[in-house]
């Protein structure tokens, strides 16, 4: 745990991510080098095909990078089998998406409960987590009832509790908000904020919104075509009251 | 992941289609069914076949006849012995030595003759047999009416049922106690100096032979025996599977021996060295686990033996090939199942390529994926099982009424030709699995192999 102080939650440096398609090849993501900091909020802006989902996927150990590399904790997810993959995404990693991609046929409660079953979770246990978790959430209640019935903002918070039952240190939040009327999506993005800053959990959230970005995000970086094109540390908390002031943007 | 958890997501992952996969379950059931309808056909036969045996009481029983007589069983074993004119012959002296031997507790002629029962003025045909005192032991004789006989020389009778019909058509059992008279061929040896003018042949050949002991010859007498009837008996002895059996007059074996009856073998013995020989001897064993060893001993003594050791070896044979043709055909339907299995689950897989790829983000590894599938295989594989053993035994009730209904239409007693032993329920719920889980590789593999990033586009 000493190390846990020094390293930087995330690191990657020159990776790069590259599809073939046809006769030719997709540079998704195409040199990127970044650090990111334990409890950090950061923002990655861009148009669509811009390379920000695939760089959350190369983080989340979904995808393989094609050079380069992504650490986690000190961690090169390079040189992981699938199986410490697949630990690692359910015990450091927590997804959120813009479909929210909860399984229609289980009810709210089995849906938070199944990365526990991945996990091997105790019975007991278990059930303790899922009411933690939905209450951290804000739902207490209506738990036997299917995703389908409820409203767009109650599933992404169904899923925001189902990042968060086995205790991530990272969540990855892939267009939270892109289903979200703009209310909706500002109250998701609070409770994100919030549960960053109580558990100390460091976020990287893909959107194309730049105004919920600026107000949420400590840092914002843009890319474009696989490339950080700037990147600002910026103080959101500053109209919340939180820490950092003033205005950097830096040009890469 | 745990394996309730396992078979918990496995079982609500088949409810979710429940038409499809109850279709698939049904279809894996009809194939466990005809298996085990076939197999237990196959026991049923088999269990059927050895009841016989069994019945017959032969188990603990070597039958031993000289090889100077007509072939025996063993064709092969025949074929070694080129001179059997040498052979030892069956008298009472061979009875005497087999009598010593080791686990042996009775050794006894099968005497099988024509004879006339007189009965109120009629007289009636039919073939009288001698039994030994330890027949009163087989089944036939547990559900006879009257008693067995007192003595192994009483001057008793039983009767086939049939034939007690046949003296008094309206009340058979009436027949117990009262007295008959047996009509018989007694067995008259010549004497050796006995006046050559009644003898021509005999006599002729006499003449022009150096030997005068080689005068041998015998009359049939017509003699009458009083006997009473002790007891009417509804089915053939053993099973109606011995020489003995095959009668409707059951005398004691010692009275038999003591009528000197004249039997269907005399005629041959009398051209061979002459004197007293049997046709057949049964050597009965204390144990049928030594019957092997006796057999062997009488074999050296030089005798043809056979016992149901012999016919068992090859009704086993005949029965293990039986089973493994009924397997095969059983498994054919099983094996059309399993393409079903594997085209159910490839079809869930491709319907649940998003569920798949949210599992792998949330956690879940290949190999998770792969169980899952792999589980839900082989709960299919277990329920089929169970319904296709309900199925399977519907059949063999039908299958059993049917040939129930059919033997009972044609006078005879119902025997059960289907037989569901236990071993067969649990192997064939494990086949069920086992097939299953075998059809689940290629879906399962399928599954853990998908890309969660192409199964999470949004679309």
């Amino acid at each position: 745990m000493n190390s846990s102080t020094s390293t930087p939650a995330i690191e990657t440096g020159d990776v790069c991510r590259y599809y073939p398609m046809g006769a030719g090849l997709i540079r998704a993501v195409d040199g990127i080098s970044l650090t990111i900091a334990r409890g950090e909020f950061v923002a990655l802006l861009g148009q669509s095909g811009s390379g920000k989902s695939t760089l959350l996927n190369l983080l989340a150990g979904l995808d393989h990078a094609t050079s380069g590399f992504v650490r986690v904790q000190g961690r090169d997810l390079a040189t992981m089998s699938s199986q410490e993959l697949a630990a690692y995404r359910r015990n450091d990693v927590g997804m959120v998406f813009q479909a929210f991609h909860l399984i229609p046929n289980m009810t709210i409660t089995e849906n938070v409960e199944l990365p526990m079953r991945f996990a091997e979770v105790d019975r007991a246990e278990r059930a303790k987590r899922v009411r933690e978790s939905l209450e951290r959430v804000g739902l207490g209640n209506r738990l036997e009832h299917r995703p389908a019935e409820l409203s767009g903002g109650e599933q992404q918070r169904v899923s925001l509790a189902r990042a968060l039952v086995n205790r991530p240190s990272l969540l990855l939040a892939d267009e939270p908000t892109g289903n979200l009327d703009s209310r909706t999506g500002e109250d998701i993005l609070n409770l994100i904020r919030d549960l960053s800053l109580s558990l100390g959990m460091t976020v990287v959230m893909v959107t194309h919104e730049r105004a919920l970005a600026e107000r949420f995000a400590r840092r914002l970086i843009f890319l474009a075509d696989g490339k950080v094109i700037s990147s600002s540390r910026q103080g959101p908390a500053a109209r919340s009251g939180f820490g950092l002031a003033g205005e950097e943007e830096v040009r890469v | 992941m745990k394996g309730y958890d396992l078979f918990e997501l496995a079982v609500r992952n088949l409810r979710q289609s429940k038409l499809r996969n109850g279709l698939t379950t049904v279809g894996i059931s009809v194939g466990v069914a005809s298996l085990v309808a076939m197999l237990s056909l196959g026991v049923g036969l088999q269990q059927l076949a050895t009841k016989r045996l069994a019945g017959s009481g032969m188990f603990d029983t070597v039958f031993v006849t000289s090889k100077q007589d007509f072939r025996g069983f063993d064709r092969e074993e025949d074929q070694k012995d080129q001179h059997p004119e040498n052979a030892p012959l069956l008298d009472e002296a061979a009875r005497q030595k087999m009598e010593k031997l080791q686990y042996v507790t009775e050794v006894e002629p099968e005497i099988r003759v024509m004879g006339q029962i007189v009965y109120s003025g009629q007289t009636h045909f039919g073939f009288v047999t001698g039994l030994p005192m330890s027949a009163r032991e087989n089944e036939a004789f547990d559900s006879m009416q009257g008693s067995f006989f007192s003595r192994s020389d009483a001057d008793e009778v039983i009767l086939l049922n049939d034939f007690a019909r046949e003296l008094e058509p309206k009340d058979p059992k009436s027949l117990i106690g009262k007295e008959v008279t047996l009509r018989y061929g007694e067995h008259q040896p010549l004497a050796a100096d006995a006046d050559s003018s009644g003898t021509p042949e005999v006599a002729a050949e006499q003449s022009s032979s150096s030997s005068t002991n080689d005068d041998y010859g015998f009359s049939v007498v017509r003699k009458t025996q009083p006997l009473k009837v002790v007891g009417i008996v509804d089915e053939e002895p053993y099973g109606g599977m011995r020489t003995v059996s095959r009668g409707r007059i059951f005398l004691p074996v010692d009275l038999t021996e003591k009528l000197n009856m004249a039997q269907f073998g005399d005629m041959r013995s009398s051209l061979g060295s002459g004197g007293k020989t049997f046709m057949t001897l049964t050597v009965r064993v204390k144990d049928p686990a030594k019957v092997a060893q006796v057999q062997d001993a009488i074999k050296n003594m030089g005798f043809r033996t056979f016992s149901v050791l012999d016919a068992t070896k090859s009704l086993r044979r005949f029965f293990t090939v039986l089973d493994l043709f009924l397997g095969i055909f059983g498994s054919l339907a099983l094996a059309v199942a399993t393409l079903a299995i594997i085209n159910t689950l490839v079809m869930a897989v491709l319907e649940r390529r998003r569920e798949i790829g949210i599992m792998k983000a949330i956690g879940a590894s290949d190999s998770d994926v792969k169980r899952l599938f792999f589980a839900e295989a082989g709960a299919m594989g277990f329920f089929g099982g169970i319904l296709g053993i309900g199925i399977g035994f519907a059949i063999g009730k039908a299958i059993n009424l049917g040939t129930g209904i059919y033997l009972h239409n044609h006078q005879l007693p119902a025997e059960a030709v289907w037989i569901l032993p236990s071993w067969l329920i649990g192997a064939a719920i494990g086949f069920s699995i086992f097939v299953s889980l075998i059809a689940g590789l290629y879906p399962a593999s399928r599954a853990a192999r998908l890309d969660p990033v192409q199964t999470l586009k949004y679309e």
